[in-house]
This record gives C-alpha cells, structure tokens and sequence, in this order.
C-alpha cells in the first residue's frame, strides 16, 4: 500500500437501481435526515436560544448597560451568537458517531464530501433559526437605537457569518469527534480560526447599529467576510475527505 | 547516519548570530526617543517574520503529507510547527519588551503584528493537544495535517484582517512618512532575519535527527531483543516513524525503516 | 469457465500503531461461497470485516473484493456490500421505516423495496415506533433489512445470530442464509454450528491465520484449539 492514490469520486451512474425514481442527492438525504432528527428530538436549536438569551442577561449585568450601540452592540451580539454556534458545532456529529452513522455513510455508494455539504447546511439553517429570535431579543433587551433600518443589512452580514461558521464549524466538528477530548477541542480551535470573520462581521455590524441611525455598510469588510467564506469553503470542502477515510 | 550537514548549518548560524548582534550592538543606529531598548526590534520582527513563514510552510508540508501519505512529510510538519511555536512565543516576549519601550504599556492593540501574531499562536497552540487526542498514530497523522492546512491558510488571511482592522491613531515608530527605513538599520534587519531563519531551519534539524535517531535505535531494540519485551509506546503527541521488524512482504508504509540498518 | 472469486486477500496487514490487528492474512473465496472466521476476541474478525467493506484500508499486501483492488477502487466496491455488525447502525429517535427509508435513498433503492423487507421481517407494525424503543431481537431484524436493502452480491455478517430467537433466526435465513447465493463472510462463535453452514473456513489469532481450510475438512476440535 505504498502508492498515492489519486481519490476517485463515484460516477453519477448509480450502482443499485431497484427502480428508484427521481434519486434524490445525497446531501439532500443526508441534511433532510438531520432535521428530521432535530425536529423529532429538539437538542441543539433550544439550547443554543437559550444561551444566547441567558448571554445577553450576562452582558446586562457584566457591563453594567441598559442599552448598547455602535461597535458595542455589534460585539455583544456576535460574540454572543458565536459562543451559542460553538454550542451546535458541538453537536453536529454526535449522532453519527454514537449511533453508527459513520459507518452508514461511508458504507453508501456516495461521495463522502457530500456528509460536509449537508452538516454545513444544516448548521447554517439551525443559525438562521436561533438567530431569528436572539437578534429579536437582542434588540428588546439590550439594543438602544431601533432595529428596523439596521435589519437588510444585518441580515447580509449574519448571512455571510453564518456561512463562515457552517463551514469551519462542520470541519473542526469532524476533526473534534473522532478524538478524545472532543468538546474540548471544538473551541479552541474553532475560535482563532473564526477570528478573521467575526473582525470583519463587527466592523460591518457597528455602523448598522450606531445609536444615530443605521449607516452605510463598510465594503471592505463585506469583501474581506466573503474572501473568508470562499477560502475556507473551498479548503474545508477539499480536506473533508481525509477526515473520514481510515 | 541522520544530521547530515548539521554541522556546517550550526556553524552557520553561529556565524549569522554573531554577525547579527555584533551589528545590533556596535553598527546600528541609536534610536532617538527610545534609546537601546529598541534593539529588541531587531530579534521580535525577524522572529515573527520567520515564525508567520514558518506556519505557512507546516501547512505547506502537511498538505504533502495528506496527498503522498508519506510519514516524513508529517513529521516534518509536525517539527516546523513546533519550532515556530517556540519561536511564536519568543515573538510575543520581545514584542511586550518592546511595546514596553515603543508606548510604554506591556501590549498595544495598535499593533497589528503583535496582534495577529497573538492569535495565530492561540490556534497553533492547540495542534499538540489535538495530536495528543488522537490514539491511532495514521489517524493522527492525517487529522493534524488537516488541521495544519487549515491554519497555515489562515494565518495570511488572519494578518490582512487584523491589519485592516487595526487603527492607525498611533503610526508605527519606522518605515512610514519618511519613506522607509534608514539604510544602515535596513542592513542590520536583513542580516538578523538570514540568521533567525537559519536558526529555525537548525532546530528543526536538531529535532528531526534526534527524532529519526530515537526511532531507529528503538527499532533496533525491538530486533535484537525481540518486539515483546521493548516497552511499548506510551501516548505521543509526536508522530510515529519506524514499522521495526516487518517481513519484506509487508509494505511498512511510507517514511519507515527498512529492515536493515542503514549504514 | 470459472467465475472470478468474490474475494482475494493476499498477505493483507492492517496495524494500529505498532501492533498489527491483521497480519499477513491470505484467503480466496470463490462467488457465492460461505466463509466463516473463528477466533477468540481480539483476534481481528472484525478489523477482517472492516477491511472487506471498505471501511477500513490495508496496511499491506493485496485485497480484491469482487475483483476490483481495494483501496484504489473502493468506490466501486461500495454499494454492493452489505455489512451486518455489533452496531446497528441506525439512529435511534428515528422509526425503522425512516431508518431504512434513509439507507435507501442513500443506495439509491426505492422505497418499495423498504416496504417489501418490513413485510418480510414482521416489522410492519412497530415499523413507525422509534428505534430505541424495540428490543434487541426486533432491532437486529432491521439491522438485517438494512443489511440487505440494496441486494448486495457480498454480505459480510459479524456474528448474524446473536440476539435472535429462533423464529427470528428462521425469517432472516433466506435473506443471509446460503440459500440467499450471496458470497457471505460470517464470523462465528459456534464451531459445529458455523462449519455446517460453510465452504470455506479461517481461524484467527492475534491477527495471524492460524487456520484455513474447506470447512468439511476442519474438525470442531480444531476450532477450540483457537480459543485456548
């Protein structure tokens, strides 16, 4: 066994057809079977609205504020949101490992990179959905200046972030399960290396917030968020495979 | 025989060092406002110069590692993360000395550097502590490298980020309006980052010697005393190199010993 | 005109660390043959099994499993093996009608085949109640129609009985019994048990084969010489 092995991906023919009618990708089977083990089993979304939520008391108190603005809001409310997705990416491949799903995929005729495509999916909807309600909170509890004009652009922002989480959180989520310390290892890792998109998410956000009214969105930093997401997107998409093969 | 050439690069560097701090000391100028303390510039940039490069390249070679499956490539990965953590915190020693002396406080966030050098060494601290949680020496192997992609990706992008972040109230003490800087400390500067990087490359050679070493006189144990009664090995954040005593017909996997000793 | 063997292992090592679970293990078994694998635990049935289903790689030597070389054709190899293990590999807040509806699409069966099993199986009724509600014997029938969903030429089955009683045991042997056709590599506990119902037969111990002959020619006795 001591040739490189260039890594072939399986041909779109399928190997067994039974008369399966309009196959369905296995990434969508993949990410379609964890949510429907999040909605039969709610773990990981009312845990991390929780958190965010007890977060934001913490704050209240730990800053001694009634009302934050500006950069200080935008920190608060990313910083909160990125310990509640730490919270997820511990989750992510729980069930596979305890239950054998490893296994059950590795098993199937697939491309194992599909496994990361729906994992990051799926944290990226589970994101949307938590911070659906935690940004509406935020902006009860703790935001001075009104949100609605702060909104479309808070939305592109939390919308690239949440990618760059999905992305680097499903890949150091693989690389934590198999080890032994593995909720240990998640946040450590995954913080540094999310260090880059939460600068530039909090330079975005600052201005949105500002206790004068909402400003225009810096550029640069939108430029800066997505040459993150692309990058890691790319690598994480391109290393996935090694993380799964024994 | 393992270290080959180490001693011509030992000798080397001891040249490069000497020459470096002979330079420091006598030929550069006295800084104005910060006197001799500002010396220090010249080890803390040419450290993190070398240490951010050095990052990168463990990605580099960890990346060859996942593609060739090729041990040594993993342990070179491994030593050159290694050295460059040393040399990270050595980095951010002499630059609180000398944030010290440029501002007078132990650390400045106006410094993107400083700054970026800081987190880069929080998320390569967590490499051997994620080796070490990882039993299977193959399985170890090849999730750190992963890892090591990653983060050697992240460091340039890390450095952009933190410097376009960064605000430029207090300007940096060199090299701005006045065009760069004066030619005499230029000199002094290229000489200390020849002589840091040939003390980088001269620790990872150290490293990587005494490591082959080690295997092989353990796979020689293993032969001449037969493989049951050697110890085995404890739980390593260090990668695994020798596949002692395999019989001709089992492929030992790359970057192993081959059953005879090397002369 | 002979068929080519379903399985070829030539000198095949897999290590972990310094230890070699599988070392130097040779064995051919002709298409639609039975192999069965003694040895006491530890022995390297599993790893065996592992590497068989691509889900683990080999360290060394030759392994051809269905006539493409593993690992460089794994892919090819995947999708026509069918693995019944210790673990069920099934998720256990889901239904098994859901569990096998996942597997399906995965090997890209229709879904009237998971009614077909379900039937077969006397599942049908619980088939909507959540995995972890079923007992062990109810568990593993599932574990069979997962095995079995996408009509694998090649089945390997770690220790297939376990947990069964024997009504079960007789709905799952047209499944994964010889009369089934498959190749089948069964690891066994049972020395007379498990020669009756093979052609082939490998002992394991501590990674190395200890024994490999046809299964008429092995004696029981044979086989608990392995365990001692």
């Amino acid at each position: 066994m001591s040739e490189p092995m260039t890594r072939a991906r399986p041909t779109a023919a399928p190997v067994s057809e039974h008369g399966a009618s309009r196959p369905m990708r296995p990434s969508l089977v993949l990410l379609r079977k964890d949510l429907l083990l999040e909605r039969r089993a709610p773990e990981a979304i009312p845990a991390m609205l929780l958190f965010s939520l007890t977060t934001f008391v913490l704050f209240h108190f730990g800053l001694g504020r009634d009302e934050v603005s500006g950069q200080l809001a935008a920190g608060v409310l990313l910083v909160t949101l990125l310990f509640a997705a730490i919270l997820g990416i511990n989750r992510l491949f729980v069930a596979e490992q305890e239950e054998g799903g490893f296994d059950g995929v590795l098993l199937a005729p697939i491309d194992r990179t599909a496994l990361f495509v729906a994992k990051a999916a799926g944290l990226f909807l589970f994101l949307a959905i938590v911070e659906l309600v935690a940004v509406a909170a935020f902006a009860i509890l703790l935001l001075g200046p009104s949100p609605w004009p702060a909104l479309p652009g808070l939305l592109l922002v939390l919308a690239l972030l949440n990618l760059a989480l999905a992305v680097v959180g499903a890949l150091v989520s693989a690389l934590a399960i198999r080890t032994r310390a593995r909720d240990l290892i998640v946040p450590i890792v995954a913080l540094p290396l999310l260090t880059p998109a939460l600068i530039a998410a909090a330079r975005l956000a600052a201005p949105l917030l500002a206790a004068d009214g909402a400003g225009a969105l810096p550029t640069r930093w939108l430029a800066v968020l997505a040459l993150y997401d692309l990058v890691f997107g790319l690598l994480a998409y391109a290393v996935f495979d090694f993380l799964l093969e024994d | 025989m393992y270290g080959k050439g180490l001693r011509a690069l030992s000798l080397a560097t001891f040249a490069a060092l000497t020459a470096t701090f002979a330079l420091v000391f006598f030929y550069a100028p006295l800084d104005a406002d910060q006197g001799f303390i500002q010396k220090i510039f010249y080890v803390h940039v040419p450290v993190a110069i070398v240490t951010l490069c050095a990052y990168v390249l463990g990605g580099v070679f960890a990346a060859l590692h996942l593609k060739t499956r090729d041990r040594r490539w993993d342990l070179r990965s491994y030593v050159v993360i290694h050295v460059a953590l040393i040399f990270n915190v050595i980095g951010l020693l002499t630059g609180a000395i000398w944030a010290k002396a440029s501002w007078g406080h132990w650390w400045v966030w106006e410094e993107p550097t400083l700054v970026s050098f800081l987190i880069v060494f929080l998320l390569f601290a967590t490499y051997q502590p994620l080796r070490f949680s990882i039993e299977d020496p193959e399985r170890q192997g090849r999730y750190a490298a992963v890892f090591a992609v990653m983060a050697g990706a992240f460091v340039p992008l890390n450095f952009a980020a933190v410097r376009a972040a960064t605000s430029t109230v207090h300007p940096r003490t060199f090299g701005t309006a006045d065009g760069g800087l004066p030619s005499q400390m230029a000199w002094v500067f290229l000489v200390a980052i020849v002589a840091m990087a040939l003390l980088f490359a001269l620790m990872c050679a150290y490293e990587i010697a005494a490591k082959q070493t080690r295997w092989q006189l353990r796979a020689l144990r293993r032969r001449l005393l037969g493989a049951d009664t050697v110890a085995p090995l404890g739980r390593s954040a260090a990668p695994a190199l020798g596949e002692p005593g395999r019989p001709a017909s089992q492929g030992g996997g790359r970057g192993s010993y081959p059953a005879e000793v090397p002369s | 005109m002979d068929a080519p063997a379903a399985i070829e292992l030539r000198g095949v090592g897999r290590r972990y660390g310094e230890r070699w679970a599988l070392d130097d293990v040779s064995v051919t078994v002709p298409a639609g043959a039975t192999l069965v694998v003694f040895g006491p635990n530890g022995a390297g049935k599993s790893t065996l099994l592992r590497v068989l289903a691509t889900l683990l790689r080999p360290h060394g030597g030759e392994v051809r499993v269905l006539g493409e070389p593993l690992p460089e054709r794994e892919w090819a190899v995947r999708g026509r093996v069918g693995l019944l293990a210790h673990e069920a590999l099934l998720y256990r807040d889901l239904s098994a009608r859901e569990n096998l509806r996942f597997h399906a699409r995965l090997h890209r069966v229709a879904a009237a085949r998971v009614e077909e099993l379900l039937e077969r199986m006397r599942l049908a009724g619980r088939a909507d109640d959540p995995v972890r509600t079923l007992s062990r014997g109810l568990l593993q029938r599932v574990a069979v129609c997962r095995a079995v969903l996408h009509d694998p030429p090649l089945l390997l089955l770690d220790e297939p009985r376990a947990n069964l009683d024997p009504a079960a045991a007789e709905l799952i042997e047209p499944l994964i019994g010889r009369a089934s056709g498959r190749t089948r590599v069964v690891t066994s506990h049972d020395p007379a048990g498990g020669l009756a119902e093979a052609d082939l037969a490998l002992g394991l111990r501590d990674g190395r084969v200890a024994l490999s002959a046809p299964a008429g020619e092995v004696e029981p006795a044979a086989v608990e010489e392995l365990y001692r």
